[in-house]
């Protein structure tokens, strides 16, 4: 035992201890310091480190901001690969960013998975069976700008139909555009918007 | 591999980091430090006893709240708000004040279109490092009561260095997450011209508005500091906000890392790592049990997609880039730190996975909150070495100070308060059911309702975010269960360390019993496992358990109704 030799006193007599205005201006120092001084510092930083990641990852096509690599967009024509649904305002809306916050057992959520099965289905000539979960349910935020190399494989007869290419042309396209976690972390994911900007560009 | 990777990681680092804890509490402040603290009007080696410490606590608290709820409420008129946003109702203002303060992050106010630049830096990235450096500085407190010296350390020194060590991790962290691709930038949002335009309302739509900001800062400190609050709404699920499996991997990291961390440090400043030892295993046990838990259940199918897909993970609420096995280990950690962010939506879980989250708000000290989560665990060591004492009939005695009726009287009240708290309003909610705003009918929106409170109460803010919360009802109630369940709680055990500290200390002897010893932690862990749990298993059958069940039968096509 280490401190068997503290006496026993009732309470140790106590030191003046400050008031009511340190207490605010220690607390104002640490609101400017943290508030202020830190994100400044660290956004300066990291944008002069990685000014491309900084600003959004911004995809540009003949001058014109397409979008960004990390954000989806609604894609229905066919000659485009289609992502997934969204909750996220009327679609792909990174302002009004959400989940569908749908729970299995709602009955909602059927519905429109329901809807989404029968439509994909029809437009890819594929059973229900073979559609992958990632096409029919919507994400997390409601912009992700992945689906799973499943769900890009079950649209690849329909596009090389469209647009006249070889099937193998497009799953080339795919593999391009499809990225993994390093180490094995997380799933590999086919960016949908480079995908189809890749379609555009070799045509 | 991501769950792997993530605990191993953070061991890791947390070894040396907690050293370095230990260190930096049990050093003399430095010159720097007592210069700096000199101008507030605070004499850094002037220790405090534990009421002094207390009212420092509270009083410092008070004030910080204060501002921030004025910063809310109005934000329309001060400067830094270039979009011109409005003064937060009343209740809304309240609400966030009091969830900022308590460490928890709660968000009731729309995502990332609620608060002006100002009131999102000084009234939400700063009290994400002020209020688990109040964390970390009450559990050195109590750790120095116990330790047996009565005057408990100067709070505002130990504020100070806990936020000295929390601002450098956060600037690393944040280089880290701007590399894969989290916004660093105080431009605007860019418009963007989509590929092909979009039928909003019969109007074709052909631009994307990409909102940026300082993301990055504010995200290390959120995830670093047990804070939980996005930038964006859907919190680390928006691909601005956690890019990549790497990006996943660090944040994951940093939610567990000082929680982790926190315990090994105060192992080696109480002197008695086989103890720090100790509760780290119970700790990992516990958050193994959990992680597997929500990992095996969102490998299930989502019930509502039975024969409209293929068969595979629940992936309704998740990104792809993360798949169900990151995203489940997620809510179980998130939820297990009283961190709160989410990087898929907890409330689409199958039923037994939304049951993990919630499993992990009641136990709260499973790593638990910066600091809180440790305070609430050594409430459970007291409460088990006297239960361990009437079995064994010796004097129940903690580090060789007697635990007698004044610290089992207030032990017992801190663990009460959680049942009363959380079953009570959620009763309460429930018995007045046009003030829930349900998003899910059923079973689930019982859930819903019992997952806001105990959210609350766990000072985590994660939540079953389809809940209409931005209601005056939903603001006040949660407010005062979020300050009730912060401050008691550290100033319960601050007076248990404080009582204890005056007692004379008796020498360790062969008839003591030993509390860094594996039967020990086994007693621990049934004795958390026990009062705890049962309290809520009623709640919870009700909920996610009856869910479960009535999922064995895939729900008809039909409309919703609400909760009945």
């Amino acid at each position: 035992m280490t401190t068997s030799d503290q006496t026993q006193s009732a309470e140790t007599p106590s030191l003046p201890q400050p008031g009511p205005g340190s207490w605010l201006r220690f607390s104002l120092f640490w609101l400017v310091a943290c508030g202020l001084a830190y994100p400044v510092v660290t956004t300066l930083t990291a944008g002069a480190l990685f000014p491309a990641q900084a600003n959004g990852s911004l995809i540009t096509r003949g001058g014109q901001v397409v979008g960004s690599a990390l954000i989806g967009q609604t894609f229905t024509g066919d000659r485009y690969f289609i992502g997934r649904p969204s909750a996220a305002g009327a679609g792909y809306d990174p302002v009004n960013a959400s989940g569908s916050n749908l729970a299995p057992s709602n009955p909602a959520l059927r519905e429109r998975v329901a809807a989404t099965s029968a439509e994909i289905a029809a437009r890819e000539g594929v059973p229900a069976s073979r559609i992958p979960a990632d096409l029919v349910t919507a994400s997390g935020g409601g912009l992700d700008p992945h689906i799973s190399p499943a769900g890009a494989a079950v649209q690849v007869a329909r596009i090389a139909r469209v647009r006249g290419l070889p099937e193998e042309r497009v799953r080339e396209l795919i593999a391009a555009n499809t990225q993994a976690g390093v180490l094995g972390l997380g799933q590999p994911g086919v960016n949908v918007l480079r995908l189809n900007l890749a379609l555009d560009a070799g045509q | 591999m991501d769950i792997f990777l993530t605990y191993a990681l953070a061991f890791a680092l947390a070894v040396p980091l907690g050293t370095l804890i230990a260190r930096v509490f049990s050093a003399p402040a430095s010159r720097l430090t007592s210069r700096l603290l000199r101008l507030t009007g605070v004499d850094a080696s002037r220790p405090m006893n534990w009421r002094q410490y207390g009212a420092a606590l509270l009083g410092t608290n008070a004030l910080i709240g204060v501002v921030a709820f004025l910063l809310y409420a109005l934000q329309g008129g001060l400067p830094l708000n270039p979009d011109g946003i409005p003064n937060l109702r009343w209740d809304t203002a309240l609400h966030t004040a009091a969830s900022f303060i308590t460490n928890t992050n709660q968000q009731h106010y729309s995502g990332q279109s609620g608060l002006s630049y100002l009131s999102q830096m000084l009234g939400i990235t700063a009290l994400q490092f002020i209020t688990p450096a109040v964390g970390m500085a009450a559990l050195f407190a109590v750790l120095r009561g116990l330790k047996g010296e009565s005057n408990v350390g100067n709070y505002f020194l130990d504020v100070t260095r806990a936020i000295g060590l929390l601002i450098p991790a956060s600037f690393v962290l944040a280089l880290l997450l701007t590399s894969q691709g989290v916004p660093s930038t105080f431009g605007g949002a860019t418009t963007a011209t989509l590929l092909e335009s979009q039928m909003v309302e019969s109007e074709a739509v052909s631009t994307q508005i990409i909102p940026v900001g300082p993301v990055a800062a504010m995200v290390a400190i959120k995830q670093l500091g047990t804070n939980g609050g996005g930038w964006y709404g859907p919190n680390s699920s928006v691909p601005l906000e956690n890019p990549t499996p790497l990006s996943n991997l660090f944040q994951m990291v940093g939610i567990i890392v000082f929680p982790v961390a926190l315990v090994f440090a105060a192992g080696l400043f109480l002197r008695r790592r086989r103890f720090g030892v100790a509760l780290i295993g119970v700790m990992s046990v516990m958050s193994a049990a959990l992680t597997l838990g929500a990992v095996l259940s969102e490998r299930q199918p989502n019930a509502a997609l039975a024969g409209l897909a293929a068969v595979g993970g629940n992936l309704e609420g998740k990104e792809v880039r993360f798949g169900p096995d990151a995203t489940a280990l997620w809510g179980a950690i998130t939820t297990q730190t009283s961190n709160g962010s989410v990087n898929g939506m907890l409330d689409s879980f199958n039923p037994l996975g939304g049951l993990v989250p919630q499993l992990g708000m009641f136990l709260n000290d499973v790593y638990g909150g910066i600091g809180v989560g440790l305070i609430n665990m050594l409430v459970f060591v007291i409460l088990t070495v006297f239960i361990a004492g009437l079995m064994v009939g010796r004097t129940p005695e903690l580090f060789g100070r007697k635990i007698e009726t004044r610290e089992i009287k207030l032990a017992s009240l801190i663990i009460l308060l959680q049942p009363l708290l959380v079953l009570g309003f959620t009763a309460a909610a429930l018995a007045f059911s046009t003030v829930t705003a349900n998003s899910n009918p059923g079973f689930h929106g019982l859930s819903q309702v019992l997952y806001e409170y105990n959210s609350a109460y766990a000072n985590n803010g994660s939540g079953f975010e389809g809940l209409g919360d931005n209601t005056p009802w939903w603001n006040v109630t949660c407010a005062v269960v979020l300050i009730l369940a912060r401050f008691l709680p550290i100033l319960g055990p601050l007076a248990i360390a404080g009582y204890l500290a005056q007692k004379k200390a008796a020498p360790e002897t062969s008839g003591t019993l030993r509390v860094d010893t594996p039967v020990f932690a086994g007693m621990l862990l049934s004795v958390m496992l026990l009062l705890q749990l049962l309290n809520f298993a009623p709640a919870l059958v009700l909920g996610p358990v009856a869910e479960q069940l009535s999922l064995n039968t895939p729900p008809a096509v039909s409309s919703t109704g609400a909760i009945k």
